[in-house]
């Protein structure tokens, strides 16, 4: 029954080496990059953000509209 | 060891030791081997005499977690509230409650919205699961599980259906009828079946693929119609608490935390993890992508959200402040992905400008935790979730 505990472990301890060789492989970029390619998708997007922006309140369907009076 | 083993018992001499015994025939690299069950094993342990010992192999991993974090150290040049220094700060924001939805009779876990922007499904501790009408706040549907602490609820793309689950270890799939009299329970469909709570549910694409998270640790993809499942995903040692899907149509990844502090990034075909980050000092409770799927959020008891770059595989800023205690439960992105919206267990939602790395408003209103924030599909408004039983719909 050892053997099974130990042998268990061994795998388990591969499975993790194994994983993290998986990992230490993988090809990554500058953070610099990262952050210019972030703030890049923001300032393309941010017109298109209603809650960022803010949108009239006649085309927001959450905003209560002010009443009409009819002259 | 062996690429396959084929196991059927023959009678003969041993290729190794040539004494007559029952043969365990294997296939090693696709050449048969005919061993008795004695020399198989001697084999087995000279595979692993041969120095993958459990200390070999505990100091491998050691030393490549080293070299791991060597290598996402050596990108590191600059901070991203550096970076974003150049851009307009944001102006005062002005949001506030404009609808409360009022029904359910316990504490409101979890909720989703429709695509077509205006109808909610919510999920609440009584077993209670409502689909609302955001604009006129009226209920269309309602259902009561069989199991209490309904913690994960999802609209179905087509939005036809809805899916949810929690202490019944299962996650269900309702379809939405136009009839209101008719009984949603007799047309349940039982998805996913897990061996302990389901902790967050999320539809594919599609109606037809559901992907769950579970208490058991796991993560797994399944097939609505026939209730298959399709891939498991091993990897996290405690609770998985939460899921994303990658946003984009051809992203096949999705995003996991759980209570190990671990945030992993997974291949939905594969079933690989090909990513994971343990930069949290507690449990993960949300995590949501980036909308351009390069970067995804996450939100834990330790009081912080942290933005993680998968492209630079590292963690790229943190929101934090002193004043700020009591742990996130949700996150979600605004449309553009300016806005972090985070939801605590002191009753408050903060709102965080993501390049900046700084607060921009902290909403009150809610009377007890929030327990989940979501953008709207729009854009126009977020709604929360609450342990005061409401939800509340901001704009």
């Amino acid at each position: 029954m050892s053997s099974k505990q130990s042998s268990n472990n061994i795998t388990q301890a591969r499975r993790t080496v194994q994983q993290l060789r998986i990992e230490a492989n993988i090809e990554r970029i500058k953070v610099s990059k990262a952050s210019a390619d972030l703030m890049h998708y923001c300032s393309e997007h941010a017109k298109y953000d209603p809650l960022l922006m803010g949108i009239p309140t006649s085309e927001n369907p959450f905003k209560d509209k002010k009443p009409c009076t009819i002259l | 060891m062996c690429d396959q083993t084929f196991l059927a018992i023959t009678f003969g001499p041993c290729d190794n030791c040539t004494q007559n015994k029952p043969l365990m025939n294997i296939y090693l690299k696709n050449e048969p081997i005919n061993y008795c069950s004695l020399c198989v094993e001697l084999m087995a342990c000279q595979a692993l005499a041969k120095g993958e010992t459990i200390n070999t192999l505990k100091a491998e991993s050691e030393s490549l977690k080293a070299k791991l974090e060597e290598e996402r150290a050596k990108l590191h040049d600059v901070e991203l509230h550096q970076v974003a220094e150049k851009m307009e700060a944001l102006g005062q924001f002005v949001m506030k409650t404009r609808r409360t939805l009022k029904g359910h009779g316990n504490k409101v876990l979890c909720m989703d919205w429709c695509r077509d922007k205006r109808r909610i499904v919510s999920s609440s501790q009584d077993g209670k699961v409502i689909v609302w009408d955001a604009y006129t706040t009226n209920k269309e549907h309602a259902v009561t599980m069989p199991c209490t602490w309904v913690m994960a609820c999802a609209y179905a793309p087509s939005g036809c259906a809805v899916a949810c689950g929690g202490l019944d270890n299962k996650c269900s799939v309702y379809p939405l009828s136009l009839d209101k009299n008719e009984n949603l329970s007799s047309k349940k469909k039982s998805v996913a079946m897990h061996t302990n709570y389901l902790s967050s549910c999320s539809f594919t694409n599609s109606d037809m693929q559901i992907l769950t998270s579970s208490g058991d640790g796991t993560c797994a993809l399944w097939d609505v119609e026939s209730g298959q499942l399709l891939q498991s995903f091993h990897g996290h040692s405690a609770d998985v608490l939460t899921l994303d899907l990658a946003p984009s149509e051809t992203g096949n990844t999705f995003v996991s935390g759980g209570c190990d502090k671990k945030a992993n990034v997974w291949d939905m075909r594969s079933g690989q993890n090909v990513q994971s980050f343990e930069t949290h000092e507690s449990d993960i409770n949300s995590v949501k992508y980036y909308p351009s799927g390069d970067a995804f959020a996450s939100g834990s008891d330790d009081a912080t959200c942290r933005l993680f770059d998968l492209r630079a595989d590292r963690e790229v800023a943190i929101y934090s402040k002193e004043s700020i205690i009591f742990g996130a439960s949700s996150v979600d992105f605004s449309l553009s992905g300016r806005l972090l919206f985070a939801g605590h267990n002191d009753y408050t939602i903060n709102v965080w400008d993501v390049l900046k790395g700084t607060r921009v408003a902290i909403l009150f209103g809610h009377e007890n935790r929030v327990s989940t924030v979501r953008v709207s599909p729009d854009g126009t408004a977020f709604c929360s979730g609450s342990w005061d039983n409401t939800l509340r719909i901001w704009a």
